[in-house]
């Protein structure tokens, strides 16, 4: 049993211009202590895919089809107050901006205690020590004096911190954290990753990082889902998808990405085109308008997901006829020295 | 001509196109009744930009290197120091004039940089229509679809308006204004940092293929590190409005000898995960101080592991540390 599980998950928002297919047909299965690394451009449907699992997607948005199974309980179909049992208790979320998902009317230990209240039956004497107890393991200097202050009196990556506290407090089983260092400067980035990763490791819950950053995949990531269109385009470790891409798309996003270690000046190779309309979803592979590789049946029809590794799984037509995938599982290689 | 206007040393070096001397930009900000405090967003910053070179200017949020381009282009006043240009220097108003001819921006965000009441066209004409460069309504249009297919757009939308074109698509409208009077110095303030990665190569790809070709020479403005590394010759490191190092785009990233640059470097998250497990990463602390409180002495020194006494007393001035490495630390 997985600690989350989804499974053909289509969410999509009934916009006046027609159906937006934000999410269309996501699976996968999130196991207990792992960092899963959602990664892909704007659109993609990363955030929503969080939103989703935590059912807070604001109308017109909803969930259409599919399963999501929390510890082998369905989560589609519960009711909101329900939801409420879990969230920020079982499974929580930090925000990507730290700026606007404070509350400004109300102190830092107020936010604070208020999920711990929810969740707990601790009482407001303790639930205050709790809150000093989290904002200190963050490592936030003096946090007796910080839950008496306000938002405004903190730094970017202080917030963030103060984020993190909150979404911790209750111990979640899974935290979701939607591009979390992408308002943050790289020094104070660096921070709150390890910060992450730390806490992630002490209190061994899973993670589920989403980002549009190469980079912070892979310094934090186990296992990495690479998303275009709302689709799944290649899945496995890290070390799979950074040494041997085999879907298309990621190959592109690779090679557009600047490489810090190379001496000489190398031309990067963009992806020619723009994203795609959400609106007019060609029948076949959502990035098949964009591939330079593109064959018939790419627009024709969208690929399943086939094997090309132990760890690996790559939906593109291009792997069938260059003869690198199967419908099995291949047995695990051997380490490359 | 050069040396006349100036009493002191400074005699402008020709191989180089843009020459900036102890440029000092201070805001006064309201910080109590009656009280208001300078905030020195550049203090004290001397380089200079050769011919056809990209230099970058990397750095923190509030470390001022947006206020430098700004100021270069003299969008602020600067409170204090000189600009020199091809020679001249720039402060009398027919010299400014000219010089915001030839020197251009791009601005980061292509969201609000373009007005949307105009049409394309409109805009890419207009610094044309400003300084006049063209002699008849036919010439005007021919220079707008000149522009617009210089940078990859579709003539056939020079009457859309700006919410009608995608990010990346924006931005280009942006280069093509940026381009319209023929410039030679243009101020990239991060242009690429709104869009997706595969956006960025395209408008990165496009501004080097513009640099060959027309023989520009820029000044990169971003936080991200290895985009400003892949397109810079030279990369100057800014904190809290001081220059800490300055060196060419592969010393700088492979032997920063800065403290900060040093620790920025290590931050970089490197997309590769087996560089990435073996990176051996300097995390500061803390945060970086506001800018209305710099640090006496060094501005890095409250978070600096190697911070001395004479850190505390002055302010390090940059000094070549092998050559064409400068750096502004007192330990090295």
């Amino acid at each position: 049993m997985s600690l989350l599980e989804v499974q053909d998950l289509h969410t999509s928002f009934f916009t006046s211009a027609g159906e937006v297919k934000a999410v269309n047909g996501l699976s996968f299965r999130l196991e207990k202590g792992k960092v899963l690394g959602i990664v892909g451009e704007s659109g993609s449907g990363k955030s929503v895919t969080a939103y989703s699992v935590l059912q807070i997607l604001t109308h017109p948005g909803r969930i259409v089809s599919g399963s999501i199974r929390f510890r082998d309980e369905e989560l589609v179909g519960k009711s909101d107050a329900e939801m409420r049992e879990i969230r920020g208790n079982k499974i929580s979320i930090i925000f990507q901006d730290p700026m606007t998902s404070l509350n400004p009317t109300f102190t830092i230990g107020n936010q604070l205690e208020e999920a711990i209240l929810l969740h707990t039956n601790r009482n407001k004497k303790q639930a205050e020590e709790r809150a000093v107890e989290m904002l200190k393991l963050v490592g936030i200097s003096e946090p007796e004096k910080r839950i008496r202050q306000y938002a405004y009196e903190l730094s970017g990556g202080m917030r963030q911190r103060v984020m993190i506290a909150m979404a911790l407090a209750c111990e979640p089983d899974i935290l979701i954290a939607d591009e979390p260092t992408t308002a943050l400067d790289v020094t104070i980035q660096a921070q709150i990753l390890e910060l992450i990763l730390d806490l992630q490791k002490k209190m061994g819950m899973a993670v589920i990082m989403i980002t549009h950053d190469m980079g912070v995949i892979a310094q934090i990531c186990d296992e990495v889902i690479v998303m275009y269109a709302g689709s799944v385009c290649e899945r496995g470790t890290a070390d799979a998808i950074f040494y041997h891409p085999c879907h298309e798309y990621t190959k592109g996003l690779m090679r557009s990405i600047p490489d810090m270690n190379d001496d000489e000046k190398k031309k990067l190779i963009p992806i020619a085109g723009t994203p795609i309309d959400l609106l007019h979803m060609p029948p076949g592979c959502p990035f098949a308008p964009r591939c330079d590789r593109a064959m018939k049946i790419c627009l024709q029809e969208k690929a399943k997901e086939y094997w090309v590794g132990h760890n690996h799984l790559s939906a593109c037509w291009q792997n069938i006829r260059d003869g690198i995938c199967s419908t099995e599982r291949p047995e695990e290689e051997e380490e490359e020295a | 001509m050069a040396t006349e206007s100036t009493a002191k040393a400074f005699t402008p070096d020709p191989e180089f196109l843009l020459q900036v001397r102890n440029l000092k930009e201070y805001f006064p900000i309201t910080t109590g009744f009656m009280k208001t405090t300078m905030l020195k967003a550049v203090d004290d910053v001397s380089f200079d930009i050769r011919k056809g070179e990209t230099l970058g200017l990397v750095g923190e949020s509030g470390c001022g290197k947006t206020t430098i381009g700004r100021t270069i282009l003299q969008l602020y006043k600067p409170t204090a120091g000189e600009i020199w240009f091809k020679g001249k220097k720039i402060d009398s108003k027919e010299s400014l004039r000219e010089f915001r001819r030839q020197a251009q921006m791009v601005f980061q965000d292509p969201y609000s940089s373009l007005n949307p009441r105009m049409t394309v066209a409109d805009i890419v004409a207009e610094p044309i229509d400003v300084h006049k460069m063209y002699t008849n309504k036919k010439d005007r249009e021919a220079r707008i679809h000149e522009l617009m297919n210089l940078v990859g757009l579709n003539t056939e939308h020079a009457t859309r308006y700006a919410h009608e074109f995608s990010g990346g698509q924006r931005q280009r409208i942006g280069i093509a204004r940026a381009l319209a009077s023929q410039p030679e110095f243009i101020v990239c303030d991060e242009p690429v940092s709104a869009l997706d990665v595969s956006i960025q190569a395209q408008v990165i790809n496009m501004l080097e293929d513009l640099q060959a070709r027309l023989g520009l020479t820029y000044l990169f403005i971003a936080h991200d590190i290895s985009v400003v590394k892949h397109i810079s010759n030279r990369i100057a490191v800014m904190y809290l409005g001081h220059m800490m190092e300055l060196a060419s785009a592969n010393e700088l990233t492979k032997h920063p000898v800065h403290p900060y640059t040093v620790s920025l470097m290590s931050a970089v998250p490197i997309p590769d995960p087996k560089v990435s497990r073996r990176q051996q990463r300097i995390v500061l602390k803390g945060d970086v101080p506001s800018p209305l409180k710099v640090p006496e002495g060094c501005p890095f020194r409250p978070r600096c592991e190697r911070a001395t006494e004479a850190c505390a007393k002055t302010c390090p001035a940059m000094r070549e540390v092998a050559p064409g490495h400068f750096a502004a630390c007192h330990n090295l």
